[in-house]
């Protein structure tokens, strides 16, 4: 086995940081939408209809911003309809979301079918229209820091979105409203706040975010949607949020980790190290289970998370 | 009453479904009524496509069961695909390995996936009842692995069939299909028609009477309704919440050893779910958590799909248009708060009306 | 009443009703309150003074009645409405946020910001709301901790905190529900003269209880309310506690419980030196000791908060016991199972009902064999007989008159005196030696109550032993043979009923006996 050089770390990181990012914005979504006391399992459907609405109006457009936008719009639409479920009408919030994981994906193949001639595989955009990579062409070529800096705009977004989803949640007005809601509603409900309009906020925001994480994936990590792209990246968001205890810090440190998994796995596949690769995939999951259960048991998340609010009840 | 209410609910939410499938269908231009029609005549069209629909059927109802299992004793077994993973796996294996006289190579087969299964779920069981971590993000990451390590194992060379992407075939012993050559009810036994749905019947049953008849079921449900209360009560929570666990996994083990067994005869390299576990939470929902009430969820299910795919090549019409009915039903079943509300209304005006008539 | 002016109306509710389905919580209630004024609401729990209030908060929608404010007639269709009119509530449950701190609490829904300019930055200035906070709290003398953690304060400065966000949101009418339920009675004192002190500076306060007693020392009027509908208001001066309870109730009633002369017999359960911790890992029980004697009811006062529920819970097996022996009939039960402890002699009537002793989602015959569903004659080798597990409901659901008298009913839908009953049949059938019965009449009809008295006495007449654990002083009063007071985890003192009065007790629950032995020491 050779040594690692400076170059293979640099690669190692470099993937880490592309896969971490989409999983970065899904984990914010369930960051938002789990403070705000709405239990959302329904990410990873979001997810997957941000990825095709994303790369589908790219491709029809020739913009991947609009795509990436569009994304994150599509993901707000289905999860308007989880708050819809879980806020209006009290439903069983994980219910919901195994709902919305049935539509998201349903949906998103059914219209790849519609657009592009029954595949259920959308045309690749051009390289052209891809999001651009801010920094091409400022470091050397396979250089270390070329590797690991040189990355598609919504890499630095996502990391943005981690300071904007902390300020926004600890810092401001509406952020201590919406902790607030998701710890004791009724308080806050007696304080004047309307409950239900915090959480329709933070659920909707939690879609679109999620959207946006499954657009990165599908213009920026790859170049098309199709059915296994975004299979099972919600559910490591959701752990992931899971394991950085609800705080949009601790959810980006998780997803570094999750990346980092999957940087390894791509990494070791390009040498000749025998490993099954099927065992490789297997790591991130093992992982979480292993680390759930060493210390996050314990953790709870805001206390009033997944209780439907009821005003009225006698 | 509770019961009335909740089967018209049930229904109510079914019939939303197909409706909003069909506004979708007729928003991108295809002709709701026709596909409609494909389906139906899709699934009883001839004998043996009542007998395919029934043979889709029999892995939901069984994963039903075990998602219902958990549900009444107060978990949420997300984890029943790699539960079905697990049992398809070990019931080939063993099916291909051993060599065991007819009948009992099949019972073999069977029980020792029921066992993998059940400890493979018993595993999220006892994290939960010994760390307090939650069932569903465990079930959720042991499905993914279940899933790789089922791929894993079967490119091993001993077990994986040369030029394919699947594992070798089971032997003639361990198969439940009936005998080829019964030749009355048309077509009906050209299907791989198996002893699978007889089987799924009597655990439906089996299952009601646990919970109904037997001191372990009146612990289970007495956990599952409120575990404070059993503790005090004197009831051990943490061993019932590995039981629980366990008895759901060798249901769905159960499911994908019948499926192995009577149908494909063959586990496959899986580049994603095939979703028979998921499917199963939507089959539950549907029975509202009633193992009898399972078997006609899942064959609604099972008919949904299997004549649903048959709307792609007659008219084009995408069938994932199913997963979309799917995914409604399972959405307005969430809000039954909803249709309360719906029919209190409904009531009131009702009631209004007669107060206005006099 | 020096604080009184009987020429400003502040509030006037008329006619109101409200309406819950086919439940009538408020039928045609007519309330009127002076400036200045202290209004006490009295009625027995689930009579509708907090409904009332909650109609008069904007949190419920009154179906029937109106409702001026100052002389202006207002619909207060949402609390906001009611802020900005200046009425503010403490509710009986603190609305507050464990996780967040005092001057979070107090400003959440009316925050200040940080503006730049004209431009509203949406951003929390904590700084300067941290200094509206501290000045508000000088002004009134309710002393609270600006920055630390509500999980990390008394029980007495989160009411103080409550009272405070009322007064930082300029409320000039002040709804207390039932502030004094979690207060030692010194704490209450405490908190009277605060209610004064904030009549003085022209605040108007309506206080919900069922205490007479505070009523007579409190307040100006009272307003007595029975089943939904008011009774009569009445200038508190002119009667007396007899009176008020008379028109709460409906009947005379008689505090004194009937007792026989006690017949205490030998030691059946010997606490000693038990250490129990909390769920937070902190020693909540420090080294208790206690013994209970056959034929004697034991009470056990003290202010929540103080160790009784990690004390209760260890005591039945649902906590680990760190040290210490627990001696039943000659056996160490510590750190057994609950099943064990059940066995061997003691029976627990639970101090959350509906948390542990009941599944509420279970007909009441299956709740009467939770603690023997897995003995004949209701099971043999491990199958239910459903008929004889419904014959001896239907005999309990006889002899101890549950109502409605239907053995297949969900327990969830009885009332809470009904499901208490379920419970006590269910215990008292086990004949227990010790019968633990903790919190056994909270939130129950005066009915239920004497129900519930009447067993426990029963139960002590026939030579068991009852160790009582309540907060209310006057139950432990009326019932005990022996006071135990706890404080901090221990045991502080045990007083013959005879020689303990509420003024005494008083003093060692907010820890008064323990300073004397340091001092002494």
């Amino acid at each position: 086995m050779e040594r690692l050089s400076l170059n293979d770390l640099g690669l190692i990181i470099g993937i880490s940081l592309m896969y971490a990012a989409p999983l970065m914005y899904t984990a914010l979504g369930g960051v938002m939408s789990e403070n705000s006391g709405v239990v959302n399992i329904g990410l990873e459907g979001m997810m997957t209809i941000g990825a095709f609405v994303g790369t589908t109006v790219a491709y029809f457009s020739g913009s991947p911003w609009l795509g990436f936008l569009m994304g994150g719009l599509a993901g707000g639409v289905l999860a308007l309809l989880h708050a819809i479920a879980c806020v209006s009408f009290a439903a069983d919030q994980v219910v919901s979301g195994i709902a919305i994981n049935f539509l998201g994906p349903g949906l998103a193949l059914f219209l790849s079918r519609v657009f592009f001639d029954g595949a259920t595989m959308t045309a690749p955009i051009p390289l052209q229209n891809k999001i651009p990579r801010p920094m091409n062409n400022l470091f050397t070529k396979g250089s270390f820091l070329d590797l690991v800096l040189n990355q598609y705009a919504t890499v630095y977004l996502a990391f943005l979105l981690v300071f904007i989803v902390w300020f926004l949640l600890y810092k401001t007005k509406i952020g201590l409203r919406i902790r607030a809601v998701g710890e004791h509603p009724k308080a806050a409900d007696t304080l004047g706040i309307n409950v239900f309009r915090v959480k329709y906020l933070a659920v909707i925001l939690s879609g679109v975010f999620a959207g946006l994480g499954g657009a990165s994936m599908s213009i920026a990590v790859v170049s098309n949607f199709r059915a296994t792209l975004i299979s099972g990246q919600g559910f490591i968001a959701l752990a992931a949020m899971i394991f950085g205890k609800w705080t949009p810090q601790g959810s980006m440190w998780a997803c570094l980790l999750f990346g980092a998994a999957q940087g390894i796995v791509v990494y070791l596949g390009g040498t000749d190290i025998k490993v099954s690769s099927q065992i490789l995939e297997m790591i991130p999951y093992v992982l979480t289970l292993i680390i759930l259960m060493s210390f996050v048991g314990k953790a709870t998340g805001p206390a009033a998370n997944g209780v439907p609010y009821e005003k009225n009840e006698a | 009453m509770m019961k009335r209410n909740r089967l018209k609910f049930t229904i109510i939410s079914i019939l939303v479904g197909l409706l909003v499938g069909a506004f979708i269908l007729l928003a991108v231009g295809f002709n709701p009524l026709e596909a409609y029609t494909i389906m139906i005549r899709g699934i009883f069209g001839k004998p043996k496509y009542i007998s395919w629909t029934i043979i889709r059927s029999t892995p939901l109802i069984l994963t039903g069961i075990s998602v219902a299992f958990a549900f009444r004793t107060g978990l949420f077994n997300i984890g029943a695909e790699g539960q079905f993973i697990i049992g398809a796996l070990v019931a080939t294996l063993v099916g291909y390995f051993w060599n065991l006289p007819p009948v009992i190579h099949a019972i073999v087969a069977i029980l020792m996936a029921c066992l993998a299964a059940a400890i493979w779920a018993g595993l999220a069981g006892f994290l939960k009842a010994k760390f307090g971590v939650n069932e569903v993000i465990t079930t959720i990451m042991l499905n993914w692995i279940a899933l790789y390590l089922s791929n894993a194992i079967v490119f091993w060379d001993k077990f994986k069939r040369p030029n394919s992407e699947a594992s070798q075939k089971i032997l003639e012993t361990a198969s439940i299909r009936l005998p080829k050559g019964i030749n009355f009810l048309g077509d009906f036994f050209r299907a791989p028609v198996n002893w699978g749905f007889i089987i799924a019947i009597l655990v439906a049953i089996l299952i009601r009477h646990i919970l109904k008849n037997t001191t372990l079921g009146y612990q289970l449900r007495a956990v599952g309704f409120n575990s404070d209360a059993a503790e005090y009560g004197g009831i051990d929570v943490k061993k019932n919440i590995v039981i629980s666990m366990a008895i759901a996994g060798a249901l769905s083990g159960l499911a994908g050893a019948v499926h192995v067994l009577g149908v494909t005869e063959e586990v496959s390299v899986l580049a994603a779910m095939e979703g028979n576990g998921f499917d199963g939470i939507a089959v539950s929902l549907i029975a509202a958590n009633s193992s009898i009430g399972c078997i006609f969820a899942g064959l609604l299910f099972g008919g949904l799909k299997y004549g649903g795919y048959k709307i792609q090549p007659a008219m084009g019409a995408p069938s994932e248009i199913i997963s979309i009915v799917i995914g409604i039903i399972v959405f307005f079943i969430s809000m039954p708060k909803l249709i309360e509300m719906l029919t209190t209304l409904r009531a009131r005006r009702k009631r209004g009306g007669e107060i206005e008539s006099k | 009443m020096k604080n009184v002016d009987f020429q400003t109306k502040v509030i006037e509710m008329k006619g109101i009703t409200k309406k819950f389905g086919d439940f009538v919580a408020n039928d045609s209630i007519d309330l009127t309150v002076h400036k200045g004024e202290i209004h006490a609401l009295l009625g027995e729990n689930g009579a509708g003074k907090t409904t009332l209030m909650n109609v008069l908060y904007g949190l419920y929608l009154p179906t029937e009645g109106n409702i001026s404010i100052n002389g202006e007639r207002i619909e207060i269709k949402n609390p906001n409405i009611a802020i900005e009119k200046g009425i503010g509530m403490v509710h009986q449950h603190f609305m507050l946020i464990d996780k967040f701190t005092v001057v979070e609490n107090i400003i959440l829904g009316m925050e200040t910001t940080i503006k730049k300019g004209s431009f509203d930055t949406k951003c929390i200035d904590i700084e300067s709301a941290t200094r509206e906070v501290e000045e508000l709290s000088k002004k009134y003398g309710l002393h609270v901790d600006s920055n630390a953690k509500i999980h990390d304060i008394s029980v007495g400065m989160q009411q103080r905190v409550e009272i405070l966000k009322a007064l930082y949101r300029g409320a000039d009418i002040l709804i207390l529900d039932e502030p004094t339920a979690v207060l030692t009675p010194q704490e209450v004192e405490e908190l009277i003269q605060i209610m004064g002190s904030l009549t003085e500076q022209g605040k108007t306060i309506i206080i919900i209880t069922h205490k007479l007693k505070e009523i007579k020392q409190a307040a100006d009027y009272c307003t007595i309310i029975r089943r939904g509908k008011r009774i009569d208001t009445v200038k508190v001066n002119d009667v007396t506690e007899e009176d008020l309870a008379e028109m709460m109730v409906g009947r005379q009633v008689s505090f004194a419980v009937d007792k026989k002369e006690m017949n205490r017999g030998e030691v059946v359960l010997d606490i000693d030196n038990i250490v129990v911790k909390d769920n937070r890992k902190l020693n909540a029980v420090k080294g208790l000791s206690l013994q209970l004697h056959k034929g004697e009811i034991l009470g056990i006062a003290g202010v929540d908060g103080n160790g009784q529920s990690e004390f209760l819970e260890g005591l039945t097996g649902l906590r680990p016991i760190e040290s210490g022996k627990i001696i039943l009939n000659g056996e160490n039960i510590a750190n057994t199972t609950p099943r064990n402890i059940m066995e061997k002699g003691m029976c627990n009537i639970p101090e959350d009902r509906q948390k542990r002793g009941l599944i509420l989602d279970f007909s009441i015959a299956e709740n009467m064999i939770l603690e023997n569903y897995d003995k004949e004659p209701f099971s043999k080798s491990g199958r239910l007989n459903h008929e004889n597990i419904e014959e001896h409901a239907k005999k309990l659901i006889e002899k101890f008159d549950v109502r409605p008298r239907n053995e297949k009913q969900a327990a969830g839908s009885l009332s809470g005196g009904n499901q208490q009953k379920v419970i006590i049949s269910r215990e008292i059938t086990n004949d227990p030696d010790v019968l633990i019965a903790a919190q056994p009449t909270r939130g129950l009809d005066v009915g239920a109550i004497e129900f519930v008295h009447k067993y426990l006495v029963e139960q002590r007449d026939n030579e068991k032993a009852v160790l009582l654990v309540s907060f209310e002083l006057d139950e432990i009063l009326n019932l005990s043979d022996r006071i135990a007071v706890i404080y901090n985890g221990k045991i502080v003192d045990i007083l013959d009923r005879k020689d303990a009065d509420e003024k005494k007790l008083g003093y060692l629950m907010a820890g008064g006996g323990v300073d004397d032995e340091k001092k002494q020491a």
